[in-house]
């Protein structure tokens, strides 16, 4: 795997990375800081606090975590005034199939993410931030540990910061194995020592977050782009990519391609171009027949819906699906989209907490009657079945997981349904298809 | 039940928290890592030192698909089945493992030094297909890489 661009560049948008530069050894303090790194904490300090966050919300920043949410916007939404204690949670529970971007960061920028994690600490008047960190990346903790190891050593974290008023806690929390946990409530939850819950909201975290206390949660690949704002400025950030979604954005490529791969470009590139110039083409040169954008809940396109859809959030919504984690999932024309779609079942159901009974019985039926089509068994009614399902599950649950769990089949059915035919009309001529996935 | 470099630690990690029920992760953590499990007597004794109740520490415990109640074998391979891995040929590793161990998902061979698992999406789908062992991960598998994991980690 490759966490620089390509070498072949012809067709291809020049671009130099801003979240993972080439810079060897940028994981450690000394390095990073020989190539301007702190500075932009520097920076930071010598603004006033709400004028850091301004310059996020006019940067345009979106999270990259999967809902695209103003940064800014999100900052701003933090009591200024407040008798109780402030935290910021940073989400690296990443355990969206599909998706290994922050696990980039951890291994090659991890100052990146500090640096961020301070300046938004000093934005928003918060002394503690936790970094959340699912539990399978033990060695990527420990490199993380490692550098904020080293960011304390060098006085950036701590108490009276560089000889400020400022002083600022960050410790890393070790998840446990929950795909729920990195839905915001459910990883507040999992860091107060409980089940990983989402919660009813509202009340949302900014009023009543950890410990009930004013909280903001987000994604590590959000937080590590603040300093390249702060650094820059919001004008330069925001000519970047797509104008309404604008900055670097890191592109995991998985699935049929000869260059599988986290690939950093400006957002707004087009879904072929990354398929075929950066992630170097379908293996056999096939034919593309469905991909999965960002992350295993955003909706599948079509092969031949590809043209002119971009990596960003208007360009993927008008196309019918979303950036999500900008996890893209390329599947060749001889892909088995059943078996693809009853594993993703399968996961929503091993995956939903249990508590809303639309996600907890309604993943579990959805993967029952998947495994019917897996198995040529399936009855023709079995289509709208799932489809009454997944439409039961969504908007009906506390938190997104359901819709995760429903989005993902209504897709396929709505753009792929002769693949669900296919398998009645051979059920019920007793011969199965042979395919290949 | 901690050792004394695990209790010195708790007694640090308890600054970073305003609640000992915060504690209750990073202290399972600590026991399993220490035990190879989390038993009974174990979470009773979670319980008592972090003053929450054994039935929260039981919830935890069977939330979470890291904290595991029964040992294991000496080695816990889990393999990655999800969408990304199983394009690029996870099936094949799986049945190299099973065909190799003697034992498929969930099992542990009779003598105590493997237990196979299937893994949700462990974030390496671009060097798919993969496996963990303990904290490491082996990427961009072949059955014959496979073997060679096999053939080091053999007692």
């Amino acid at each position: 795997m490759t966490s620089q661009n390509p070498t072949e560049t012809s067709g291809k948008t020049q671009w130099d990375n801003l979240i993972l530069p080439s810079t060897p050894n940028l994981h450690k303090v000394e390095t990073y800081i020989s190539h301007g790194g702190y500075e932009a904490f520097k920076k930071a300090l010598e603004m006033k606090p709400e004028e850091v966050t301004d310059e996020v919300k006019k940067s345009n920043l979106r999270g990259r975590g999967g809902a695209c949410f103003p940064t800014g916007l999100k900052w701003t939404f933090m009591p200024k005034q407040t008798t109780k204690a402030k935290y910021l949670c940073v989400n690296g529970d990443e355990s969206e199939p599909g998706t290994f971007k922050d696990r980039q960061i951890f291994e090659f920028n991890p100052h990146l993410l500090i640096e961020g994690t301070l300046i938004a600490c000093y934005a928003m008047g918060i002394p503690t931030a936790y970094i959340y960190i699912r539990g399978e990346y033990a060695k990527w903790i420990k490199m993380m540990e490692l550098a904020l190891a080293d960011a304390y050593g060098k006085g950036f974290v701590g108490e009276k910061i560089l000889g400020k008023e400022f002083s600022c806690n960050i410790y890393i929390h070790k998840g446990a194995g929950a795909y729920i946990c990195g839905e915001e409530s459910a990883l507040m939850n999992s860091i107060e020592g409980e089940r990983g819950y989402p919660r009813v909201k509202p009340p949302f975290p900014a009023q009543y977050g950890l410990w009930g206390c004013p909280t903001t949660i987000n994604n590590v690949e959000t937080i590590s782009n603040v300093p390249i704002i702060i650094k820059n400025g919001w004008e330069w950030y925001s000519k970047i990519g797509a104008p309404k979604h604008p900055g670097p954005i890191l592109v995991g490529v998985s699935g049929h391609v000869n260059k599988p791969g986290v690939y950093e470009m400006p957002t707004g590139i087009p879904i072929l171009e990354i398929i075929h110039r950066w992630a170097g083409g379908v293996p056999g040169d096939k034919g593309i027949k469905a991909v999965i954008p960002g992350g295993s809940s955003t909706m599948v396109l079509r092969g031949d819906q590809l043209e002119g859809v971009k990596m960003d959030a208007d360009s993927m919504k008008a196309a019918g699906s979303a950036v999500g984690t900008a996890g893209l999932i390329v599947m060749d024309e001889d892909t088995d989209l059943i078996k693809v779609l009853t594993r993703l079942a399968k996961f929503y159901y091993h995956e939903s907490c249990g508590q809303c009974t639309p996600c907890r019985e309604g993943t579990g039926w959805l993967w029952k009657v998947l495994k019917r089509f897996e198995k040529h068994e399936a009855r023709m009614q079995d289509i709208d079945l799932l489809m009454d399902i997944a439409n039961n599950i969504e908007g009906n649950t506390i938190c997104a997981l359901g819709d995760a769990a429903a989005w993902p089949i209504q897709a396929m059915i709505r753009r792929f349904r002769d693949e669900f035919e296919k398998r009645v009309v051979h059920a019920q001529a007793g011969t199965p298809e042979s395919v290949a996935v | 039940m901690l050792n004394e470099s695990n209790k010195q630690k708790l007694e640090e990690l308890r600054k970073r928290y305003p609640t000992s029920q915060a504690l209750v992760l990073p202290v399972l953590w600590m026991v399993q890592e220490q035990e190879g499990y989390i038993s009974e007597d174990a979470m009773k004794y979670v319980a008592a030192i972090l003053n929450v109740s054994y039935g929260h520490i039981l919830g935890v415990v069977t939330f979470y698909t890291m904290f595991h109640s029964k040992p294991l074998g000496s080695h816990h391979i889990e393999v990655c089945t999800n969408v990304s891995c199983m394009l690029r040929g996870c099936d094949k590793i799986v049945e190299h493992l099973e065909n190799k161990l003697g034992i498929t998902f969930g099992e542990t061979s009779k003598d105590k030094k493997w237990t196979l698992s299937e893994a949700e999406c462990l974030g390496s789908c671009g060097t798919a297909p993969m496996l963990a062992i303990a904290d490491e991960y082996y990427e961009s598998l072949t059955p014959q890489k496979v073997d060679e994991i096999l053939e080091r980690l053999r007692p």
